[in-house]
C-alpha cells in the first residue's frame, strides 16, 4: 500500500472517534435507533471503535515492515505558525505495537460495556467520553510535535476524569480529582520542559529533534528539560514515589475505566519517555539515568511488597488495588529497562509495556467480573477463610484468572516474561558513561522483585482459584464467562500467548527504531 | 474628539479635583494647530459608541416603555458598525492629532495594529455584554440610563489603546471607568449594588488620583505628556530628577494596576462583581481588564521602557501574587453561599489577570520592545470570549435561580443541555484543557513567553496555579453533569421562594438576545480551536 493511502489511514484514526464521540451526543438518525437510545449509543460505540480497530489493523499490514525505523504514514501541515506548531503525524516500528493496542482495548471496552454497562448515568456520556479518550490516546501515540503531544497528553484527563467520578465505585469524585491534579500537574511542568526544548532547538519537531540528538542542546538545558519532562512523564508512567493517584484511580474507576487506565495511559508516560526524552536529551538523560533506575527498582519492590500486604488474610486487601500496585511495580520494570539506555533494554520496555496493557488489561476485565458476580473486590469477603474455590464454581473464569496472574508473574512462553527479561539484561550491562556496579546492584534487586511477584500473584491464585469443597458446591451457582466476556477476553489471552511464544513479532518492529533513536546506526 | 465630549457630560458627576487636572494637564499636549484636519475614519470605531450614547439618551425621553426593548437594538447594531468601521483600518498606519513642532511633534491617537486588536476586542466585549444584558434591563433596569453608561463607557475603553499621551491615556481611562460606577450601582432599592459601587468608586478614585500625581511627576522629568518622547528622555534626564522620574512611572503603573486588578489592588472585585447587575460584572471583567492592560502595555512598552529592568521583575512579581492570590481565593469560594457562582467568575477573573501580567514581566529581558506583549493581547482575546460565554450562561441560569449558587448548575446538562455543553467548554477553556484547545493554547504561549525570557521561577509557580485553577473549574464542570436531588427541577426550591408561577414560566423560557450571545460566544470559541492561529498570531512579531 503507499504512503499517502497509509496517511489517510492515519488521519482517519485520529478524527474518527472524534467524530464519533460528538455523534454520540445527538440523537440517533432513523433506521439506527435499534431498541432504545441507550442500545443504540452504546451500538454506536461498538461501531466506531470497530471501524477504528479495523483501520488500525490496515495500517499495520501496510506498514512496510522492512524499514521500521523510518516514520511512515506521515502528514506535515503547518498549524499555528505563531508557536511553530506542526499537525505532524506518522507511526513507526514504536508507535505502531501501541496505537493497535490502544485501538484494540478500547474496541473490547466498548464491546464489554454493550452488554454489561456500569452502574451510573446515561450511556450516551460514557459513550462519548470513551471515544474521546480513544481519540487522546490514539492522537498521543501519532503526534511527532512537542506541542501535539502536550495536547494529546492532556485531552484524556477529562474524559478520564468523567469516566471515574460519574461510573466509578465508592470514593470516586476523591479519586477521580486526585488523579486530575496530580496528572495535570505533571503534564503543565512537563510543557515547561517541552517549551524550553523548542525554545533553545528553534523547533518542536520530534523527528528532527531526534536525529539532532540533543547536539543543538547546552548540557545545562538538556538537565532541566529531562528533570522537567521527566517528572510529567514519571506522574504518569507512574513512578515512585509519584504514584499515590494510581491505586486510589484504579480502585474507583469502572472496569472500563480501569482497562484503559493501565492498558493505555500509562503507556503515554513510558512512550514520552522514550520518544522523547531519550533521543532528544541524551546527555541530560544519563546523568538522571541512575536516578530513574534507582526509583525503578524501589518502584518494582514496593509495588510487590504492597501487594504481598494486601494479599494476606486479614488485612482486607481490594483485588483491584492489588493489581494497580502490581502495576507500580510492573511499570517500574519498563522504566528500568529505559534508564538502562542500551538496545536491549529500551526493546525490553517497549515489549514489558504493551505485554503490561495486554495482561493487566485482561486481570483488570477478569476482576470487574469477579466484582460483578460477589458484588465486592474486596479478597477477604471474595475468599473467606478458605478461598473462594473458583475452579469448582466457576472453572472458566477460574482458569483464566489464573491464566493472568501467571502471565502477569512472567512464566515463560507468556508475554509477561520476554520484556522483564530483556529490561533486567539491559540494566546488566547498562549503556555509555553509567557505573556497571550500580546497575548491576539494581538488577539483582528487580530480580529480588520478581520472585516478590511471584510470591502474591500465586497467592491470589490460592485464595481465590483454589478452596474447600463446600465453597466449590455453595449456592447459588455462580456464573460462569458469557459469551460476550469470552469475546472481549479472547483476544487478549490469544494474543498474551501469541507474544509470549513469537516475540520477534514485536521485537523486529522495534528493534530498528529503537536503534535509530539511541543515536546508533 | 466626540469621546471628549462625553466626558465634559460627565464630569460632575466624578468629583471636581482630578478632572480640573485633566483638563490643565491636557492643553499642552493637545493644543495643535487650529487649522488641523482630524482623520474621522480613524476615530470613527470610538466616536461611533460615544455619539450613539448620547444618541440613546434622548431618544429615551421620547420612546414609549414598551418600545424600550428598541435601544438595546440601536447599542447593538451601533457596536457592530463600531466593529465594521475597524476594518477601512485594518493596516493600521492612520494617525490623528499630531503635532509638529521644533521639539518633536507626537499623535495623540493611533491605530495601529495594537490599537485595532484591542478596540476589536473592546467593541466585541461591549457587543456581547449588550446582547447578554438585554433581558435584564428590559425587567429590571433603566434602560435609557444603561445603555448611555454601557455606550460611554465602552468608546472610552476604545479610546484606550489608541491613545499615545499621558492626558488622553488618563481621560480615557476616566471614560470608561465613570459610567461603570453608575453601571454597577444602577439596580434601584439593591443595598448591595450600592455599596459594591461605592466600594468601586472609593478604591477607583484614590487610583486615579494616584496616576494623577505619578503623571504630574513624569511631566516634571520629561517635560513631554507624549509616551514615544517620555521614552526617548528617561534616563537621560539629570541626576536630581532621577528618582522623581522612577516614582513618576510607579506611581502611574500603580492607578492602571488598580484597574486590572492586580493583587494587593484586588480586593474591590469580588464584592463589587456580587453586588453590580451580573452583565455588568461581565462587562468589568473583561472591558475593564482590557482597560487596564492596554495602558500597563502602553506604558511599560513605550514610555517605560528605559527602565524595563526595573519594572520587569516587579510585573513578575505582581503575576506571581495575583494568579495565586485569584486561585486560591477561588478555590476558597463554598459552592452552596449566595452568588457563589459570579464570586468564583471574580476570583478567577483575578487570577486570569495574572497570567496577562506574565508576558510583561518576559517583556523586559533582552528582546525589543514590544516583544512578548502580543501574547497577552492573544490572551486576553481568548479570554474575553470564553468568559462572556460563561457569564452569558450564568445570566440564563441567574434567571430561574436568583440566588446565583454554584450549586444551582447541579444537573444544567438535564435541564438546558446545550447551556451546559456550552459553559463546560468555556470553563474548560478557562482552565486550559481539551477540548478547550483554544484555552490551552494560549496558556502555551504565555508560558513560552516566560521560559523564552528565562524566568524559570515565573512558569513553575504560573503551572502550580494552573493545576490549582483546574480544581475549582472541573469541580464546577462535574456539578452540571451531576444528578439533582430528589428529581427536583431546580435543586434548590427552598431558597427560591418567589421563583414560582408567573417567573417560573419566564424562566422557562430563554431570551433570544441571551441564546444569540452564548451561541456566538460558543462559536467563537470552537472556531477559535480549531483555528487558533487567529487569535494567536499576534503572539508572534512586535505589535506595537
Amino acid at each position: 500500500m503507499n504512503d499517502t493511502a497509509l496517511q489517510y489511514i492515519l488521519a482517519a484514526i485520529l478524527v474518527l472517534p472524534l467524530l464519533g464521540s460528538a455523534g454520540a451526543l445527538l440523537p440517533a438518525p432513523p433506521g439506527l435507533r435499534g431498541r432504545g437510545p441507550d442500545q443504540a449509543v452504546l451500538r454506536h460505540g461498538v461501531t466506531v471503535t470497530g471501524a477504528v480497530l479495523v483501520l488500525a489493523i490496515v495500517l499495520a499490514a501496510g506498514f512496510d515492515h522492512d524499514h521500521p525505523a523510518r516514520m511512515q504514514a506521515t502528514t506535515d501541515l503547518d498549524w499555528i505558525p505563531a508557536l511553530r506548531i506542526h499537525l505532524h503525524l506518522g507511526v513507526d516500528g514504536i508507535s505502531l505495537p501501541l496505537l493497535v493496542l490502544t485501538a484494540l482495548l478500547t474496541f473490547l471496552c466498548a464491546l464489554y460495556s454493550y452488554f454489561k454497562m456500569p452502574d451510573g448515568p446515561s450511556p450516551k456520556a460514557f459513550v462519548a467520553l470513551l471515544l474521546l479518550l480513544e481519540g487522546g490516546t490514539l492522537a498521543s501515540f501519532a503526534v511527532l510535535d512537542l506541542i501535539l503531544f502536550f495536547l494529546a497528553f492532556e485531552a484524556v484527563l477529562v474524559p478520564m476524569y468523567f469516566l471515574i467520578a460519574r461510573w466509578g465505585g465508592a470514593d470516586r469524585e476523591r479519586s477521580a480529582l486526585r488523579f486530575i491534579v496530580y496528572t495535570l500537574l505533571g503534564s503543565v511542568i512537563m510543557l515547561l520542559g517541552l517549551l524550553l526544548v523548542g525554545v533553545k532547538a528553534g523547533t518542536f519537531d520530534m523527528v528532527a529533534l531526534a536525529s539532532d540528538n540533543g547536539s543543538h542542546l547546552s548540557h545545562t538545558t538538556q538537565l532541566v528539560a529531562v528533570l522537567a519532562i521527566g517528572i510529567g512523564l514519571a506522574v504518569k508512567a507512574p513512578m515512585w514515589p509519584l504514584h499515590s493517584w494510581l491505586p486510589d484511580a484504579h480502585t474507583a474507576a469502572p472496569t472500563a475505566g480501569s482497562v484503559l487506565l493501565a492498558g493505555v495511559l500509562l503507556k503515554m508516560g513510558t512512550y514520552g519517555l522514550v520518544r522523547v526524552v531519550l533521543p532528544i536529551a541524551p546527555g541530560g538523560m544519563r546523568t538522571f539515568a541512575p536516578y530513574l533506575a534507582a526509583f525503578a527498582v524501589v518502584g518494582i519492590i514496593y509495588g510487590s511488597l504492597a501487594c504481598l500486604a494486601l494479599v494476606r488474610q486479614g488485612n482486607g486487601g481490594d483485588l483491584k488495588r492489588l493489581i494497580a500496585y502490581s502495576s507500580v511495580g510492573h511499570m517500574g520494570f519498563v522504566l528500568l529497562g529505559i534508564a538502562s539506555m542500551t538496545r536491549t533494554g529500551v526493546n525490553g520496555a517497549l515489549f514489558a509495556n504493551v505485554a503490561h496493557g495486554l495482561i493487566t488489561g485482561l486481570l483488570f476485565f477478569l476482576v470487574g467480573a469477579l466484582k460483578d458476580r460477589y458484588g465486592t473486590s474486596d479478597l477477604d469477603q471474595l475468599a473467606g477463610r478458605t478461598g473462594a474455590a473458583l475452579y469448582g464454581r466457576a472453572p472458566r473464569l477460574g482458569g483464566l484468572l489464573a491464566f493472568g496472574a501467571v502471565a502477569s508473574l512472567g512464566l515463560p512462553g507468556l508475554a509477561g516474561f520476554w520484556g522483564e527479561m530483556l529490561a533486567m539484561f539491559g540494566a546488566f550491562r547498562p549503556g555509555a558513561g553509567l557505573s556497571r556496579p550500580t546497575y548491576v546492584t539494581f538488577t539483582a534487586i528487580a530480580a529480588f522483585g520478581t520472585l516478590l511477584t511471584a510470591g502474591y500473584l500465586l497467592t491470589v491464585i490460592r485464595r481465590i482459584c483454589m478452596g474447600d469443597r463446600d465453597t466449590a458446591r455453595a449456592k447459588p451457582v455462580l456464573a460462569d464467562v458469557h459469551g460476550y466476556e469470552f469475546a472481549a477476553w479472547t483476544p487478549l489471552a490469544a494474543l498474551t500467548v501469541l507474544a509470549g511464544l513469537w516475540p520477534a513479532l514485536l521485537l523486529g518492529l522495534t528493534d530498528p527504531a529503537v536503534r535509530s533513536l539511541l543515536g546508533g546506526n | 474628539m466626540t469621546s471628549l465630549g462625553a466626558i465634559a457630560v460627565l464630569s460632575p458627576a466624578h468629583g471636581p479635583a482630578p478632572a480640573s487636572h485633566t483638563a490643565h494637564a491636557a492643553v499642552p499636549a493637545l493644543a495643535a494647530p487650529l487649522t488641523e484636519s482630524v482623520d474621522w475614519a480613524a476615530i470613527a470605531p470610538a466616536a461611533i459608541p460615544a455619539a450613539l450614547a448620547l444618541v440613546l439618551l434622548v431618544a429615551d425621553l421620547f420612546l414609549p416603555p414598551r418600545r424600550k426593548q428598541l435601544l438595546a437594538w440601536f447599542t447593538v447594531a451601533g457596536l457592530a458598525l463600531a466593529l465594521v468601521s475597524l476594518i477601512p483600518l485594518r493596516a493600521g498606519h492612520h494617525a490623528t492629532f499630531c503635532r509638529t513642532d521644533l521639539t518633536g511633534g507626537g499623535c495623540s491617537y493611533t491605530a495601529d495594529r495594537f490599537t485595532l486588536v484591542v478596540q476589536v476586542l473592546v467593541l466585541g466585549g461591549a457587543l456581547l455584554t449588550a446582547l447578554l444584558s438585554a433581558p435584564e434591563v428590559e425587567e429590571e433596569l433603566p434602560a435609557g440610563e444603561f445603555w448611555f453608561l454601557l455606550l460611554a463607557s465602552a468608546a472610552g475603553a476604545t479610546l484606550l489603546p489608541a491613545s499615545r499621551d499621558l492626558a488622553t491615556l488618563i481621560v480615557a481611562l476616566e471614560v470608561t471607568t465613570l459610567p461603570s460606577f453608575a453601571l454597577v450601582g444602577l439596580r434601584r432599592g439593591d443595598r448591595l449594588g450600592g455599596e459594591a459601587a461605592l466600594k468601586f468608586f472609593l478604591t477607583s478614585v484614590t487610583a486615579t488620583a494616584v496616576s494623577l500625581l505619578g503623571v504630574s511627576f513624569l511631566y516634571a522629568t520629561t517635560g513631554t505628556l507624549y509616551l514615544d518622547q517620555i521614552g526617548r528622555t528617561l534616563g537621560h534626564e539629570p541626576g536630581q530628577l532621577h528618582t522623581l522620574g522612577k516614582a513618576g512611572a510607579a506611581l502611574t503603573l500603580l492607578g492602571f494596576a488598580f484597574k486590572l486588578a492586580v493583587a494587593p489592588f484586588h480586593f474591590w472585585v469580588p464584592d463589587t462583581y456580587a453586588g453590580a447587575p451580573l452583565p455588568v460584572a461581565a462587562y468589568l471583567s473583561v472591558v475593564g481588564k482590557a482597560a487596564g492592560f492596554s495602558g500597563l502595555i502602553l506604558l511599560t512598552t513605550l514610555a517605560f521602557h528605559p527602565y524595563a529592568d526595573t519594572w520587569g521583575p516587579a510585573m513578575g512579581v505582581l503575576a506571581a501574587l495575583t494568579m495565586t492570590v485569584g486561585n486560591v481565593g477561588a478555590l476558597r469560594q463554598r459552592p452552596d453561599s449566595e452568588r457563589s457562582a459570579v464570586r468564583l467568575l471574580a476570583w478567577s477573573s483575578i487570577g486570569q489577570a495574572g497570567y496577562l501580567l506574565v508576558p510583561l514581566a518576559a517583556e523586559a529581558a533582552g528582546r525589543p520592545a514590544g516583544y512578548h506583549v502580543g501574547t497577552t493581547v492573544a490572551y486576553a482575546l481568548m479570554y474575553a470570549v470564553v468568559n462572556l460565554g460563561a457569564f452569558a450562561v450564568a445570566a440564563l441560569v441567574t434567571r430561574s435561580a436568583p440566588a446565583g449558587r454554584l450549586t444551582d448548575y447541579r444537573g444544567l446538562y438535564g435541564r438546558r443541555p446545550a447551556a451546559a455543553l456550552a459553559l463546560a467548554f468555556f470553563l474548560l477553556c478557562l482552565a486550559g484543557l481539551p477540548p478547550g484547545v483554544i484555552g490551552l493554547f494560549a496558556k502555551v504561549a504565555v508560558f513560552s513567553t516566560a521560559v523564552d525570557a528565562q524566568h524559570g521561577w515565573l512558569a513553575v509557580i504560573m503551572a502550580v496555579n494552573v493545576a490549582i485553577a483546574l480544581v475549582y473549574y472541573l469541580r464546577w464542570t462535574a456539578l452540571l453533569f451531576g444528578r439533582t436531588e430528589n428529581g427536583q427541577e431546580q435543586g434548590m426550591a427552598g431558597t427560591v421562594g418567589t421563583a414560582d408561577g408567573a417567573s417560573g414560566a419566564l424562566a422557562a423560557r430563554t431570551p433570544f438576545a441571551l441564546a444569540a450571545a452564548i451561541a456566538l460566544a460558543a462559536v467563537a470559541g470552537v472556531v477559535l480551536s480549531g483555528a487558533p492561529q487567529i487569535v494567536l498570531r499576534y503572539a508572534e512579531g512586535v505589535l506595537l
